[in-house]
Protein backbone atom coordinates (compact mmCIF):
# COMPACT_ATOMS: atom_id res chain seq x y z
CA UNK A 1 0.00 0.00 0.00
CA UNK A 2 1.24 3.43 -0.85
CA UNK A 3 1.65 5.66 2.18
CA UNK A 4 2.56 8.68 0.08
CA UNK A 5 1.08 9.25 -3.30
CA UNK A 6 1.67 12.28 -5.50
CA UNK A 7 -0.15 12.30 -8.79
CA UNK A 8 0.98 14.69 -11.47
CA UNK A 9 1.93 17.33 -8.91
CA UNK A 10 3.30 20.67 -10.01
CA UNK A 11 4.40 23.65 -7.97
CA UNK A 12 4.94 27.04 -9.49
CA UNK A 13 6.36 29.83 -7.36
CA UNK A 14 5.18 33.30 -8.32
CA UNK A 15 7.82 35.89 -9.12
CA UNK A 16 9.24 37.55 -6.00
CA UNK A 17 9.89 40.78 -7.90
CA UNK A 18 8.04 42.54 -10.62
CA UNK A 19 9.33 41.57 -14.04
CA UNK A 20 10.63 38.16 -12.96
CA UNK A 21 9.24 34.95 -14.38
CA UNK A 22 7.41 32.40 -12.23
CA UNK A 23 9.55 29.42 -11.34
CA UNK A 24 8.29 25.87 -11.87
CA UNK A 25 9.98 24.03 -9.01
CA UNK A 26 8.10 20.77 -9.44
CA UNK A 27 6.79 19.78 -12.82
CA UNK A 28 4.19 17.01 -13.10
CA UNK A 29 5.76 14.67 -10.57
CA UNK A 30 4.29 11.24 -9.89
CA UNK A 31 5.56 9.58 -6.73
CA UNK A 32 4.37 6.54 -4.81
CA UNK A 33 6.13 5.50 -1.64
CA UNK A 34 5.10 2.14 -0.26
CA UNK A 35 4.62 1.51 3.44
CA UNK A 36 7.84 0.54 5.19
CA UNK A 37 10.06 1.67 2.34
CA UNK A 38 13.04 4.01 2.45
CA UNK A 39 12.83 6.13 -0.66
CA UNK A 40 15.79 8.28 -1.64
CA UNK A 41 15.14 11.35 -3.76
CA UNK A 42 18.37 12.56 -5.28
CA UNK A 43 19.08 15.60 -7.40
CA UNK A 44 21.28 18.65 -7.63
CA UNK A 45 20.27 21.77 -5.70
CA UNK A 46 17.33 23.41 -7.39
CA UNK A 47 16.05 20.10 -8.78
CA UNK A 48 12.84 20.50 -6.78
CA UNK A 49 13.39 17.70 -4.29
CA UNK A 50 12.98 19.87 -1.18
CA UNK A 51 9.73 21.23 -2.59
CA UNK A 52 8.50 17.67 -3.10
CA UNK A 53 8.88 16.78 0.59
CA UNK A 54 7.24 20.05 1.61
CA UNK A 55 4.28 19.13 -0.59
CA UNK A 56 4.01 15.86 1.31
CA UNK A 57 3.42 17.54 4.67
CA UNK A 58 1.53 20.46 3.24
CA UNK A 59 4.11 23.14 4.05
CA UNK A 60 3.71 23.98 0.37
CA UNK A 61 0.44 23.72 -1.54
CA UNK A 62 0.59 22.19 -5.03
CA UNK A 63 -0.32 24.40 -7.98
CA UNK A 64 -1.92 21.34 -9.58
CA UNK A 65 -2.24 17.63 -8.91
CA UNK A 66 -3.10 15.86 -5.67
CA UNK A 67 -1.12 14.68 -2.66
CA UNK A 68 -2.37 11.75 -0.59
CA UNK A 69 -0.74 10.70 2.67
CA UNK A 70 -1.82 7.55 4.49
CA UNK A 71 -5.14 7.50 2.70
CA UNK A 72 -5.98 11.16 3.32
CA UNK A 73 -5.98 13.52 0.35
CA UNK A 74 -4.33 16.58 1.85
CA UNK A 75 -4.67 18.81 -1.19
CA UNK A 76 -7.24 21.49 -0.43
CA UNK A 77 -7.49 20.65 3.27
CA UNK A 78 -7.91 23.69 5.53
CA UNK A 79 -4.88 24.58 7.68
CA UNK A 80 -6.56 23.25 10.82
CA UNK A 81 -7.05 19.76 9.34
CA UNK A 82 -3.58 19.89 7.80
CA UNK A 83 -2.06 20.42 11.25
CA UNK A 84 -3.66 17.16 12.41
CA UNK A 85 -2.17 15.37 9.39
CA UNK A 86 1.30 16.78 10.18
CA UNK A 87 1.26 15.07 13.58
CA UNK A 88 1.57 11.83 11.61
CA UNK A 89 4.52 13.04 9.51
CA UNK A 90 7.88 13.71 11.16
CA UNK A 91 10.49 15.91 9.54
CA UNK A 92 14.22 16.43 10.07
CA UNK A 93 16.39 19.11 8.50
CA UNK A 94 19.87 19.83 7.22
CA UNK A 95 20.43 22.55 9.84
CA UNK A 96 18.57 20.48 12.50
CA UNK A 97 16.29 23.45 13.33
CA UNK A 98 16.26 22.73 17.06
CA UNK A 99 14.78 25.32 19.40
CA UNK A 100 17.88 26.94 20.88
CA UNK A 101 15.89 28.30 23.83
CA UNK A 102 14.85 24.80 24.90
CA UNK A 103 16.80 21.87 26.27
CA UNK A 104 16.94 18.52 24.49
CA UNK A 105 14.06 17.47 26.72
CA UNK A 106 12.10 20.64 25.86
CA UNK A 107 12.66 20.12 22.14
CA UNK A 108 11.31 16.57 22.26
CA UNK A 109 8.41 17.67 24.51
CA UNK A 110 7.30 20.35 22.04
CA UNK A 111 5.48 18.12 19.52
CA UNK A 112 3.89 16.21 22.43
CA UNK A 113 2.37 19.48 23.64
CA UNK A 114 1.24 20.33 20.12
CA UNK A 115 -0.42 16.91 19.92
CA UNK A 116 -2.05 17.53 23.33
CA UNK A 117 -0.48 14.45 24.90
CA UNK A 118 -1.21 14.70 28.66
CA UNK A 119 1.80 16.05 30.55
CA UNK A 120 1.77 13.01 32.82
CA UNK A 121 2.75 10.87 29.85
CA UNK A 122 5.58 13.12 28.60
CA UNK A 123 8.22 11.79 30.93
CA UNK A 124 7.93 8.20 29.85
CA UNK A 125 7.72 9.01 26.14
CA UNK A 126 10.64 11.47 26.11
CA UNK A 127 12.83 9.10 28.08
CA UNK A 128 11.96 6.27 25.67
CA UNK A 129 12.81 8.44 22.64
CA UNK A 130 16.10 9.70 24.06
CA UNK A 131 17.15 6.15 24.86
CA UNK A 132 16.22 5.10 21.33
CA UNK A 133 18.50 7.75 19.79
CA UNK A 134 21.20 7.22 22.43
CA UNK A 135 21.07 10.63 24.09
CA UNK A 136 19.48 9.88 27.45
CA UNK A 137 22.42 11.48 29.26
CA UNK A 138 22.05 14.80 27.40
CA UNK A 139 18.39 15.45 28.24
CA UNK A 140 19.16 18.69 30.05
CA UNK A 141 21.71 20.06 27.60
CA UNK A 142 20.93 22.91 25.26
CA UNK A 143 21.38 22.42 21.50
CA UNK A 144 24.45 24.69 21.38
CA UNK A 145 26.21 22.28 23.76
CA UNK A 146 25.80 19.35 21.35
CA UNK A 147 27.78 18.17 18.32
CA UNK A 148 26.16 18.07 14.88
CA UNK A 149 25.46 14.36 15.06
CA UNK A 150 23.90 14.72 18.51
CA UNK A 151 21.75 17.59 17.27
CA UNK A 152 20.42 15.46 14.44
CA UNK A 153 19.67 12.66 16.91
CA UNK A 154 17.59 15.13 18.91
CA UNK A 155 15.93 16.16 15.64
CA UNK A 156 15.08 12.52 14.98
CA UNK A 157 13.75 11.98 18.52
CA UNK A 158 11.65 15.12 18.18
CA UNK A 159 10.31 14.06 14.79
CA UNK A 160 9.34 10.65 16.15
CA UNK A 161 7.69 11.93 19.33
CA UNK A 162 4.14 11.65 18.04
CA UNK A 163 4.81 8.19 16.51
CA UNK A 164 4.44 9.26 12.88
CA UNK A 165 4.06 6.74 10.08
CA UNK A 166 6.24 8.81 7.79
CA UNK A 167 9.56 10.56 8.34
CA UNK A 168 10.82 13.18 5.88
CA UNK A 169 14.58 13.77 5.94
CA UNK A 170 15.56 16.94 4.11
CA UNK A 171 19.33 16.75 3.49
CA UNK A 172 19.55 15.42 7.03
CA UNK A 173 23.21 14.42 6.79
CA UNK A 174 24.53 17.12 4.46
CA UNK A 175 25.93 19.21 7.30
CA UNK A 176 27.66 16.24 8.95
CA UNK A 177 31.09 14.67 8.49
CA UNK A 178 31.28 11.21 6.86
CA UNK A 179 31.58 9.28 10.09
CA UNK A 180 28.66 11.06 11.77
CA UNK A 181 26.71 10.65 8.53
CA UNK A 182 27.14 6.89 8.83
CA UNK A 183 25.89 6.91 12.42
CA UNK A 184 22.85 9.01 11.59
CA UNK A 185 22.02 6.86 8.56
CA UNK A 186 22.31 3.75 10.72
CA UNK A 187 19.88 5.36 13.15
CA UNK A 188 17.45 6.10 10.32
CA UNK A 189 17.67 2.43 9.26
CA UNK A 190 16.88 1.46 12.82
CA UNK A 191 13.85 3.78 12.77
CA UNK A 192 12.71 2.06 9.59
CA UNK A 193 13.30 -1.50 10.71
CA UNK A 194 12.32 -1.34 14.39
CA UNK A 195 9.50 1.17 14.23
CA UNK A 196 8.27 0.44 10.70
CA UNK A 197 8.40 4.12 9.75
CA UNK A 198 8.32 4.92 6.04
CA UNK A 199 11.20 7.30 5.27
CA UNK A 200 11.75 9.73 2.43
CA UNK A 201 15.36 10.86 2.24
CA UNK A 202 16.25 13.93 0.21
CA UNK A 203 19.91 14.25 -0.69
CA UNK A 204 22.43 15.30 -3.28
CA UNK A 205 24.88 12.63 -2.12
CA UNK A 206 24.69 9.28 -3.87
CA UNK A 207 26.55 7.65 -0.98
CA UNK A 208 23.60 8.42 1.31
CA UNK A 209 21.12 6.87 -1.09
CA UNK A 210 23.40 3.90 -1.61
CA UNK A 211 23.66 3.15 2.07
CA UNK A 212 19.98 3.27 3.02
CA UNK A 213 17.51 3.65 0.15
CA UNK A 214 15.40 0.73 -1.06
CA UNK A 215 14.12 2.87 -3.85
CA UNK A 216 15.76 5.69 -5.76
CA UNK A 217 14.04 8.63 -7.44
CA UNK A 218 16.27 10.92 -9.50
CA UNK A 219 15.05 14.46 -10.07
CA UNK A 220 16.23 17.10 -12.46
CA UNK A 221 14.71 20.51 -13.12
CA UNK A 222 11.47 19.68 -11.34
CA UNK A 223 10.92 16.37 -13.09
CA UNK A 224 11.48 12.74 -12.13
CA UNK A 225 14.00 11.41 -14.65
CA UNK A 226 14.49 7.97 -13.16
CA UNK A 227 12.70 5.90 -10.54
CA UNK A 228 13.31 2.32 -9.52
CA UNK A 229 14.65 -0.18 -6.98
CA UNK A 230 18.02 1.00 -5.63
CA UNK A 231 20.03 -1.87 -7.09
CA UNK A 232 18.61 -1.43 -10.59
CA UNK A 233 19.18 2.33 -10.61
CA UNK A 234 22.75 1.87 -9.41
CA UNK A 235 23.72 -1.04 -11.59
CA UNK A 236 21.95 0.06 -14.76
CA UNK A 237 21.39 3.79 -14.65
CA UNK A 238 19.45 4.90 -17.73
CA UNK A 239 19.41 8.67 -17.58
CA UNK A 240 22.66 10.64 -18.03
CA UNK A 241 22.09 12.49 -14.73
CA UNK A 242 21.69 9.18 -12.91
CA UNK A 243 24.84 7.86 -14.58
CA UNK A 244 26.76 10.89 -13.35
CA UNK A 245 25.45 10.37 -9.82
CA UNK A 246 26.35 6.68 -9.88
CA UNK A 247 29.89 7.50 -11.01
CA UNK A 248 30.33 9.55 -7.82
CA UNK A 249 30.22 6.35 -5.77
CA UNK A 250 31.59 3.68 -8.07
CA UNK A 251 34.12 3.76 -10.91
CA UNK A 252 32.85 2.96 -14.36
CA UNK A 253 34.73 1.89 -17.51
CA UNK A 254 37.69 4.33 -17.57
CA UNK A 255 37.59 7.14 -20.15
CA UNK A 256 39.46 10.35 -20.93
CA UNK A 257 42.32 11.35 -18.67
CA UNK A 258 41.93 8.27 -16.45
CA UNK A 259 42.34 6.03 -19.48
CA UNK A 260 45.33 8.02 -20.74
CA UNK A 261 47.12 7.58 -17.46
CA UNK A 262 46.28 3.86 -17.29
CA UNK A 263 47.67 3.38 -20.75
CA UNK A 264 50.81 5.26 -19.89
CA UNK A 265 51.46 3.27 -16.74
CA UNK A 266 50.48 -0.23 -17.78
CA UNK A 267 51.56 -2.38 -20.67
CA UNK A 268 49.32 -4.95 -22.30
CA UNK A 269 45.66 -4.81 -23.18
CA UNK A 270 43.24 -3.12 -20.88
CA UNK A 271 39.79 -4.61 -20.49
CA UNK A 272 36.88 -3.72 -18.22
CA UNK A 273 34.61 -6.35 -16.71
CA UNK A 274 31.21 -5.00 -15.71
CA UNK A 275 28.99 -6.74 -13.19
CA UNK A 276 25.42 -5.56 -13.31
CA UNK A 277 23.33 -8.53 -12.25
CA UNK A 278 24.18 -8.81 -8.60
CA UNK A 279 26.75 -11.59 -9.02
CA UNK A 280 30.25 -11.14 -7.66
CA UNK A 281 33.29 -11.94 -9.77
CA UNK A 282 34.48 -15.20 -8.26
CA UNK A 283 38.01 -16.47 -8.09
CA UNK A 284 37.18 -18.44 -11.26
CA UNK A 285 37.72 -15.26 -13.31
CA UNK A 286 41.27 -15.08 -12.13
CA UNK A 287 41.69 -18.84 -12.40
CA UNK A 288 40.61 -18.54 -16.03
CA UNK A 289 43.33 -16.00 -16.72
CA UNK A 290 45.97 -18.06 -14.98
CA UNK A 291 45.06 -21.23 -16.83
CA UNK A 292 45.21 -19.32 -20.14
CA UNK A 293 48.73 -18.26 -19.24
CA UNK A 294 47.82 -14.59 -19.20
CA UNK A 295 49.38 -12.19 -16.72
CA UNK A 296 46.93 -9.74 -15.15
CA UNK A 297 46.86 -6.75 -12.91
CA UNK A 298 43.85 -4.96 -11.42
CA UNK A 299 44.37 -1.34 -12.48
CA UNK A 300 41.12 0.49 -11.91
CA UNK A 301 37.56 0.25 -10.65
CA UNK A 302 35.84 -1.50 -7.84
CA UNK A 303 32.67 -3.11 -6.64
CA UNK A 304 29.89 -1.60 -4.59
CA UNK A 305 27.23 -3.14 -2.47
CA UNK A 306 23.62 -2.00 -2.66
CA UNK A 307 21.05 -3.72 -0.48
CA UNK A 308 23.29 -6.77 -0.23
CA UNK A 309 23.93 -7.17 -3.97
CA UNK A 310 27.13 -6.20 -5.74
CA UNK A 311 27.79 -4.38 -8.92
CA UNK A 312 30.68 -2.51 -10.42
CA UNK A 313 33.45 -2.53 -12.96
CA UNK A 314 36.90 -4.04 -12.64
CA UNK A 315 39.53 -2.92 -15.15
CA UNK A 316 42.45 -5.29 -15.74
CA UNK A 317 45.67 -4.97 -17.68
CA UNK A 318 46.30 -8.31 -19.44
CA UNK A 319 49.70 -9.36 -20.74
CA UNK A 320 50.85 -12.40 -22.65
CA UNK A 321 50.85 -13.85 -26.17
CA UNK A 322 48.11 -12.28 -28.33
CA UNK A 323 46.35 -15.54 -28.98
CA UNK A 324 46.25 -16.42 -25.30
CA UNK A 325 44.88 -13.00 -24.38
CA UNK A 326 42.21 -13.23 -27.10
CA UNK A 327 41.22 -16.65 -25.85
CA UNK A 328 41.08 -15.47 -22.25
CA UNK A 329 38.90 -12.48 -23.16
CA UNK A 330 36.55 -14.84 -24.98
CA UNK A 331 36.21 -16.98 -21.86
CA UNK A 332 35.65 -13.91 -19.65
CA UNK A 333 32.71 -12.84 -21.81
CA UNK A 334 30.79 -15.83 -20.44
CA UNK A 335 31.11 -14.44 -16.92
CA UNK A 336 30.76 -10.67 -17.26
CA UNK A 337 30.20 -7.88 -19.75
CA UNK A 338 33.65 -7.19 -21.16
CA UNK A 339 34.73 -3.94 -22.78
CA UNK A 340 38.14 -3.70 -24.33
CA UNK A 341 39.25 -0.16 -23.66
CA UNK A 342 42.86 -0.14 -24.91
CA UNK B 1 24.31 72.87 49.85
CA UNK B 2 21.75 74.15 52.35
CA UNK B 3 19.30 74.45 49.48
CA UNK B 4 19.94 70.80 48.71
CA UNK B 5 18.92 69.80 52.21
CA UNK B 6 15.72 71.80 51.88
CA UNK B 7 14.95 70.03 48.61
CA UNK B 8 15.75 66.53 49.83
CA UNK B 9 12.10 65.49 50.21
CA UNK B 10 11.24 66.82 46.75
CA UNK B 11 14.27 65.11 45.28
CA UNK B 12 13.30 61.65 46.49
CA UNK B 13 9.74 62.28 45.40
CA UNK B 14 11.06 63.08 41.92
CA UNK B 15 13.15 59.92 41.82
CA UNK B 16 10.06 57.86 42.65
CA UNK B 17 8.00 59.77 40.07
CA UNK B 18 10.55 59.15 37.32
CA UNK B 19 10.70 55.45 38.16
CA UNK B 20 6.90 55.29 38.30
CA UNK B 21 6.42 57.04 34.93
CA UNK B 22 9.07 54.93 33.22
CA UNK B 23 7.89 51.64 34.73
CA UNK B 24 4.22 52.14 33.87
CA UNK B 25 5.16 53.30 30.37
CA UNK B 26 7.44 50.33 29.83
CA UNK B 27 4.57 48.06 30.87
CA UNK B 28 1.90 49.62 28.64
CA UNK B 29 4.14 50.69 25.75
CA UNK B 30 6.08 47.43 26.02
CA UNK B 31 3.02 45.26 25.52
CA UNK B 32 1.68 47.57 22.80
CA UNK B 33 5.05 47.57 21.04
CA UNK B 34 5.25 43.79 21.27
CA UNK B 35 1.83 43.43 19.64
CA UNK B 36 2.61 45.96 16.88
CA UNK B 37 6.10 44.51 16.36
CA UNK B 38 4.86 40.92 16.09
CA UNK B 39 2.16 42.08 13.67
CA UNK B 40 4.77 43.91 11.56
CA UNK B 41 6.86 40.73 11.46
CA UNK B 42 4.18 38.13 10.71
CA UNK B 43 2.44 40.21 8.02
CA UNK B 44 5.67 40.64 6.05
CA UNK B 45 5.98 38.95 2.69
CA UNK B 46 6.31 35.16 3.20
CA UNK B 47 5.53 35.69 6.89
CA UNK B 48 3.35 33.42 9.01
CA UNK B 49 0.32 35.62 8.34
CA UNK B 50 1.56 37.41 5.24
CA UNK B 51 -0.86 40.23 4.54
CA UNK B 52 0.30 43.03 2.26
CA UNK B 53 -2.45 45.62 3.04
CA UNK B 54 -2.06 45.27 6.83
CA UNK B 55 1.71 45.37 6.49
CA UNK B 56 1.74 48.49 4.33
CA UNK B 57 -0.75 50.43 6.48
CA UNK B 58 0.95 49.47 9.75
CA UNK B 59 4.36 50.45 8.40
CA UNK B 60 2.97 53.83 7.32
CA UNK B 61 1.43 54.44 10.75
CA UNK B 62 4.63 53.49 12.58
CA UNK B 63 6.77 55.60 10.26
CA UNK B 64 4.37 58.51 10.67
CA UNK B 65 4.54 58.63 14.47
CA UNK B 66 8.13 57.63 15.09
CA UNK B 67 9.99 60.70 13.80
CA UNK B 68 7.85 63.25 15.69
CA UNK B 69 10.07 64.90 18.35
CA UNK B 70 8.67 63.90 21.72
CA UNK B 71 8.28 67.44 23.02
CA UNK B 72 5.96 68.20 20.08
CA UNK B 73 4.31 64.78 20.26
CA UNK B 74 3.11 65.54 23.82
CA UNK B 75 1.26 68.61 22.61
CA UNK B 76 -0.03 66.92 19.49
CA UNK B 77 -1.63 64.01 21.36
CA UNK B 78 -2.95 66.13 24.23
CA UNK B 79 -6.56 66.14 22.89
CA UNK B 80 -6.35 62.37 22.56
CA UNK B 81 -5.00 62.13 26.12
CA UNK B 82 -7.96 64.13 27.43
CA UNK B 83 -10.29 61.73 25.69
CA UNK B 84 -8.54 58.51 26.73
CA UNK B 85 -7.23 59.19 30.26
CA UNK B 86 -9.46 62.13 31.12
CA UNK B 87 -6.76 64.80 31.60
CA UNK B 88 -4.38 66.61 29.30
CA UNK B 89 -1.78 67.51 31.93
CA UNK B 90 0.16 65.83 34.73
CA UNK B 91 1.69 62.41 35.09
CA UNK B 92 -1.27 60.53 33.64
CA UNK B 93 -1.13 62.55 30.42
CA UNK B 94 2.64 62.15 30.19
CA UNK B 95 2.39 58.38 30.71
CA UNK B 96 -0.21 58.25 27.94
CA UNK B 97 1.93 60.19 25.46
CA UNK B 98 5.07 58.33 26.45
CA UNK B 99 3.41 54.90 26.13
CA UNK B 100 2.10 55.74 22.68
CA UNK B 101 5.49 56.96 21.46
CA UNK B 102 7.26 54.00 23.11
CA UNK B 103 4.92 51.45 21.52
CA UNK B 104 5.85 52.62 18.03
CA UNK B 105 9.54 52.70 18.84
CA UNK B 106 9.50 49.31 20.54
CA UNK B 107 7.58 47.77 17.63
CA UNK B 108 10.60 48.30 15.37
CA UNK B 109 12.97 46.79 17.91
CA UNK B 110 10.69 43.76 18.29
CA UNK B 111 10.36 43.37 14.52
CA UNK B 112 14.15 43.54 14.06
CA UNK B 113 14.79 40.90 16.69
CA UNK B 114 12.16 38.56 15.27
CA UNK B 115 13.71 38.89 11.82
CA UNK B 116 16.86 37.50 13.44
CA UNK B 117 15.11 34.26 14.42
CA UNK B 118 16.12 31.36 12.16
CA UNK B 119 13.18 30.71 9.80
CA UNK B 120 14.12 27.02 10.03
CA UNK B 121 12.78 26.69 13.58
CA UNK B 122 9.49 28.23 12.50
CA UNK B 123 9.32 25.73 9.66
CA UNK B 124 10.13 22.89 12.09
CA UNK B 125 7.29 23.98 14.38
CA UNK B 126 4.90 24.16 11.41
CA UNK B 127 5.98 20.69 10.31
CA UNK B 128 5.11 19.44 13.82
CA UNK B 129 1.57 20.68 13.36
CA UNK B 130 1.82 23.80 15.55
CA UNK B 131 -0.65 26.60 14.80
CA UNK B 132 0.35 30.19 14.17
CA UNK B 133 -0.55 31.73 17.55
CA UNK B 134 1.34 28.90 19.24
CA UNK B 135 4.37 29.45 17.02
CA UNK B 136 4.40 33.17 17.84
CA UNK B 137 4.14 32.60 21.58
CA UNK B 138 6.21 29.45 22.03
CA UNK B 139 8.80 29.69 19.26
CA UNK B 140 9.32 33.21 17.91
CA UNK B 141 9.30 35.14 21.18
CA UNK B 142 11.30 32.61 23.26
CA UNK B 143 13.90 32.24 20.48
CA UNK B 144 14.33 36.04 20.32
CA UNK B 145 14.09 36.61 24.08
CA UNK B 146 17.75 37.46 24.77
CA UNK B 147 17.97 40.25 22.17
CA UNK B 148 14.46 41.39 23.12
CA UNK B 149 15.56 41.91 26.74
CA UNK B 150 18.48 44.02 25.51
CA UNK B 151 16.09 45.95 23.26
CA UNK B 152 13.74 46.65 26.15
CA UNK B 153 16.67 47.75 28.30
CA UNK B 154 17.61 50.21 25.58
CA UNK B 155 14.02 51.46 25.58
CA UNK B 156 14.06 51.85 29.39
CA UNK B 157 17.06 54.15 29.10
CA UNK B 158 15.41 56.09 26.27
CA UNK B 159 12.27 56.48 28.39
CA UNK B 160 14.25 57.95 31.30
CA UNK B 161 15.57 60.48 28.78
CA UNK B 162 12.15 61.24 27.24
CA UNK B 163 10.37 61.48 30.58
CA UNK B 164 12.58 64.42 31.56
CA UNK B 165 10.40 66.63 29.39
CA UNK B 166 7.30 65.80 31.46
CA UNK B 167 7.44 69.24 33.07
CA UNK B 168 6.05 70.94 29.96
CA UNK B 169 2.59 69.60 30.72
CA UNK B 170 2.91 69.63 34.47
CA UNK B 171 4.33 66.17 34.93
CA UNK B 172 6.91 65.44 37.61
CA UNK B 173 10.12 63.49 37.88
CA UNK B 174 13.83 64.23 37.90
CA UNK B 175 13.79 66.21 34.65
CA UNK B 176 11.20 68.59 35.99
CA UNK B 177 13.08 68.80 39.33
CA UNK B 178 16.31 69.74 37.56
CA UNK B 179 14.66 72.44 35.44
CA UNK B 180 12.48 74.01 38.12
CA UNK B 181 14.85 73.94 41.09
CA UNK B 182 18.20 73.82 39.34
CA UNK B 183 18.21 75.56 35.96
CA UNK B 184 15.56 78.23 36.59
CA UNK B 185 16.92 79.10 40.04
CA UNK B 186 20.52 79.29 38.82
CA UNK B 187 21.55 76.43 41.06
CA UNK B 188 23.87 74.11 39.10
CA UNK B 189 24.45 71.93 42.17
CA UNK B 190 20.77 70.93 42.21
CA UNK B 191 20.84 70.33 38.45
CA UNK B 192 23.86 68.06 38.83
CA UNK B 193 22.33 66.10 41.67
CA UNK B 194 19.41 65.30 39.34
CA UNK B 195 21.83 64.40 36.54
CA UNK B 196 23.74 62.02 38.79
CA UNK B 197 20.52 60.40 39.98
CA UNK B 198 19.52 59.79 36.34
CA UNK B 199 22.94 58.36 35.53
CA UNK B 200 22.67 55.97 38.48
CA UNK B 201 19.19 54.81 37.42
CA UNK B 202 20.40 54.24 33.84
CA UNK B 203 23.51 52.35 34.97
CA UNK B 204 21.57 50.07 37.29
CA UNK B 205 18.95 49.36 34.59
CA UNK B 206 21.56 48.61 31.94
CA UNK B 207 23.46 46.32 34.30
CA UNK B 208 20.31 44.43 35.22
CA UNK B 209 19.25 44.15 31.57
CA UNK B 210 22.65 42.85 30.48
CA UNK B 211 22.63 40.27 33.23
CA UNK B 212 19.16 39.06 32.44
CA UNK B 213 19.97 38.80 28.72
CA UNK B 214 23.15 36.87 29.54
CA UNK B 215 21.21 34.43 31.69
CA UNK B 216 18.69 33.89 28.91
CA UNK B 217 21.37 33.47 26.25
CA UNK B 218 23.47 31.34 28.63
CA UNK B 219 26.71 33.18 27.87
Amino acid sequence: MAVIELSDVSKVFGPTRRGERPVTAVDGVPLRVEAGQIAGIIGHSGAGKSTVVRLVNGLEKPSSGTVTVDGTTITGLPERRLRAVRLGIGMIFQQFNLFSSRTVWGNVAYPLRVAKVPTARHRERISELLHFVGLADRAHSYPDQLSGGQKQRVGIARALATSPKVLLADEATSALDPETTRDVLALLRKVNVELGVTIVVITHEMAVVRSIADRVVVMERGRVVEDGPAFDVFSQPAHPTTQRFVRTVVDDVPTGATLESLRANHSGRIVSLSYRDGSRPGSEVFAELISAGVGFELVHGGLADVRGRSFGTLTLALSGPDAAVDHAIGRLRDRAAVTEVA
Amino acid sequence: MDRLLELEGLFWESVVETLYIVAVTLGIGGVGGLVIGVTLYVTRKNGLLANAPVSIVLNLVVNFFRPIPFVIFIGAVQPLARWVVGVGIGNRAIIFALSLAAAFGISRIVEQNLVGVDPGVVEAARAMGAGRPRIILTVLIPEALGPLVLGYTFVFVALVDMSAIAGVIGGGGLGNFAIVYGYRQFNPVVTWVAVIAIVVIVQVAQFAGNRLARTILRR
